[in-house]
């Protein structure tokens, strides 16, 4: 960690240098980064005006858990290649390891701010605005989805130098992970189907709420998402109880953090010879 | 004397896949791996003192570069510890920590940073990275437009104005055009004046002997020889020439044979180094038990690079040892000597006049040292008499 510290100056050039790589010779360069948030939303208000969606403003619900999902997935699929993609790095330069795979979380969390500020300008020009007794969840919640993605990402990140399966692994886990997290349908609904539904005992509506993702979307959507029907669109949880769950996410990510961060320092001594 | 950098018997373990199966399904169909152990380094110790530069040398696939990257944290040693004192730079490979699409002046950034060093005070060496490199007019081109002599040129200046304690340089001396190369070699010599610690990995064994106040040669991951770089660095043109031969080693028929020999200056017993116009003598004791019809004994001298300096034999010093049985003394005076600083070695050998039959040779087993007066640098020593006259 302190090693980590001593190199920040690392970190900070190469998030530089990713954006950078990112966005060379593309025309329109980092307006790319805000076309893939824009473009979901409209697909996705379309399919929502088909298939029917008991939120009234859906842009703005969807846009509140996906751009978090978006830190996720992108940090997560871009992290397990960030040290075989630097192979040269690893093979020929000392420093610590651990700056690749957070390098991508830092470039994916710098997308993530400006689809924010887009996202905010937005609310505001279009009259929707904030909430102010509810926004305070919005920190726990960015705290939560930044341990929760750092965490995920070192794991990936060290399982991969050796097994490159986990690159392909991982493509099909977020897309099956996507459509269990409630960014596109409302949680709401999702409460009343599955709370009477059981398996093996186990209710399928607790088993829904394992997921630490869900838990840190319904964080974002109640932070920003207040609507008239914002009561039947997110879980009936009180804020306390929202606020109690974010914290209990964020305690788990520290320790998974602790843990991964453990494994990733004791593969990464053999990453120069793998690679 | 503090040592810098203490390599305590480290060995690493590589495994070698016959096929490396990267994949889970692959591992889980082969059941156990089937790998096979190879040792890059077994045991190996030294140390480095504080302000010294150490040479580390040795044959392709020796270990000399795994041992540079367990020095430098790169590699995990599988056994052993390294222990150092003060900053590591380590310069593997010229520009490693280089991306094409980043400029030179923010690769020079991401470079120094690699190796430690603050955002100011890289602001602070910038202009002298620059400067050194010769690269004014292209730092803000992105570097995959830059011939390999500017990247070259642009990982050196890097290199050695982050200022680190401890400098580790694998082979890069020997690229670049022949300036830069002097001025990396200048620069070398500046970090030793500081008191700055070296390890220099090379193939180039006159630079090695030239730069470095140690050395150790590696063999299959082995420390072969080390010490005096003079000394090591014979040891390894000696294995390059004869890989299967012994060092010092006999041979011959043995019909006459060499049964002492000792090197002489005056009537005194060799004990300190010659100096230029000294006469060296040498006295072979010969011993035949049956008698041999008109030997003749020769002698040669090679220097620290092996090669051949002089050689002389009874017969053109127009002398005859007759029909030897039993002892003989056999005595050359060489000189005065022309040769200045350097440690050179001694061959003898008795054998027939006509060559065709060798008795004995004892091949470069002894050894004398010349060193010149200070301030003297000469290829040869050569007695000169000057004289002013009126025309």
């Amino acid at each position: 960690m302190r090693e980590l510290v001593a190199n920040r100056e690392v970190l900070w050039n190469l998030v530089r240098k990713e954006l950078k790589v990112k966005y060379t010779a593309s025309v329109l360069g980092t307006v790319w980064s805000l076309m893939n948030p824009v473009v979901f939303m409209a697909v996705f208000t379309f399919v929502a005006k088909i298939l029917g969606s008991p939120v009234d403003v859906y842009p703005v619900f969807l846009l509140s858990g996906l751009l978090a999902w978006n830190l996720f997935s992108v940090s997560v699929s871009g992290g397990a290649q960030s040290v075989i993609a630097n192979a040269n790095l690893v093979k020929k330069v000392a420093f610590p390891r651990e700056v690749l795979p957070l390098a991508t979380v830092g470039v994916a969390f710098v997308d993530f701010v400006l689809q924010s500020a887009v996202f905010v300008v937005f609310l505001l020009a279009f009259g929707y605005g904030f909430v102010l007794d509810r926004i305070w969840l919005y920190p726990l919640a960015l705290a939560g989805v930044v341990t929760f993605t750092v965490a995920v990402t070192l794991w990936v990140s060290s399982m991969n130098v050796r097994y490159r399966d986990v690159q392909h692994l991982i493509g099909l886990a977020l897309l099956v992970w996507f459509w269990m997290t409630p960014i596109v349908y409302a949680g709401g609904q999702v409460q009343e189907r599955l709370q009477a539904e059981t398996i093996a005992g186990v209710s399928l509506w607790h088993l829904f709420l394992a997921n630490p993702m869900s838990w840190l979307v319904f964080g974002f959507q109640g932070a920003l998402y207040h609507s008239g029907d914002a009561t039947e669109v997110l879980p009936a949880f009180g804020t306390a109880q929202l606020a109690l769950g974010l914290a209990v996410v964020f305690v788990v990510a520290v320790a998974l953090l602790m843990v991964t961060w453990r494994l990733f320092f004791s593969l990464s001594g053999d990453f120069a010879e793998e690679l | 004397m503090t040592a810098a950098i203490e390599v305590a018997a480290i060995s690493k373990r590589f495994r070698v896949y016959r096929e490396k199966p990267s994949s889970l399904k692959q591992r889980l169909l082969s059941g156990r791996t089937r790998a096979e152990d190879f040792w890059a380094l077994r045991d190996v110790s030294f140390t480095v003192a504080d302000g010294k530069s150490m040479a580390l040398i040795g044959h392709n696939g020796s270990g000399k570069s795994t041992m540079l990257k367990v020095i430098a944290g790169i590699l995990r040693p599988t056994e052993g510890t390294v222990s150092q004192r003060g900053r590591i730079a380590a310069l593997l490979e010229l520009g490693a920590g280089f991306h094409p699409e980043l400029t030179g002046r923010e690769n020079v950034y991401l470079n120094a940073s690699f190796l430690g060093l603050a955002r100011r005070d890289t602001d602070r060496v910038y202009d002298e990275v620059v400067a050194f490199a010769e690269l004014g007019d292209f730092m803000d081109t992105a570097v995959k437009f830059y011939s390999s002599g500017m990247l070259v040129r642009l990982g050196f200046a890097v290199a050695v104005h982050v200022d680190p304690e401890i400098l580790l340089i694998d082979e890069v001396l020997a690229v670049g055009d022949e300036s830069f190369q002097a001025r990396c070699l200048d620069r070398v010599r500046t970090f030793q004046r500081e008191g700055r610690t070296i390890i220099l990995v090379t193939h180039a064994l006159d630079q090695a002997r030239q730069l470095c106040d140690t050395a150790v040669m590696l063999d299959h991951g082995r420390v072969h020889a080390e010490g005096n770089p003079d000394d090591v660095v014979r040891t390894m043109r000696l294995t390059i020439l004869r890989h299967d031969l012994e060092f010092a080693h006999d041979e011959g028929t043995r019909e006459v044979e060499i049964v002492g020999v000792r090197l002489l200056r005056g009537a005194q017993q060799l004990d300190g180094p010659l100096h230029p116009a000294d006469v060296l003598t040498i006295e072979v004791e010969l011993r035949a038990d049956e008698p041999v019809d008109d030997p003749v004994v020769s002698f040669a001298f090679h220097d620290g690079t092996n090669l051949f300096v002089f050689g002389a034999d009874t017969a053109n010093a127009g002398v005859e040892l007759g029909a030897l049985q039993g002892k003989r003394r056999v005595r050359f005076d060489v000189g005065p000597l022309p040769l200045t600083g350097g440690r050179y070695w001694v061959t003898l050998g008795v054998h027939a006049r006509d060559n065709q039959r060798v008795y004995h040779v004892q091949d470069q087993r002894y050894t004398f040292e010349v060193r010149p007066d200070e301030g003297h640098r000469e290829q040869l020593y050569m007695p000169v008499r000057a004289e002013v006259s009126e025309p």
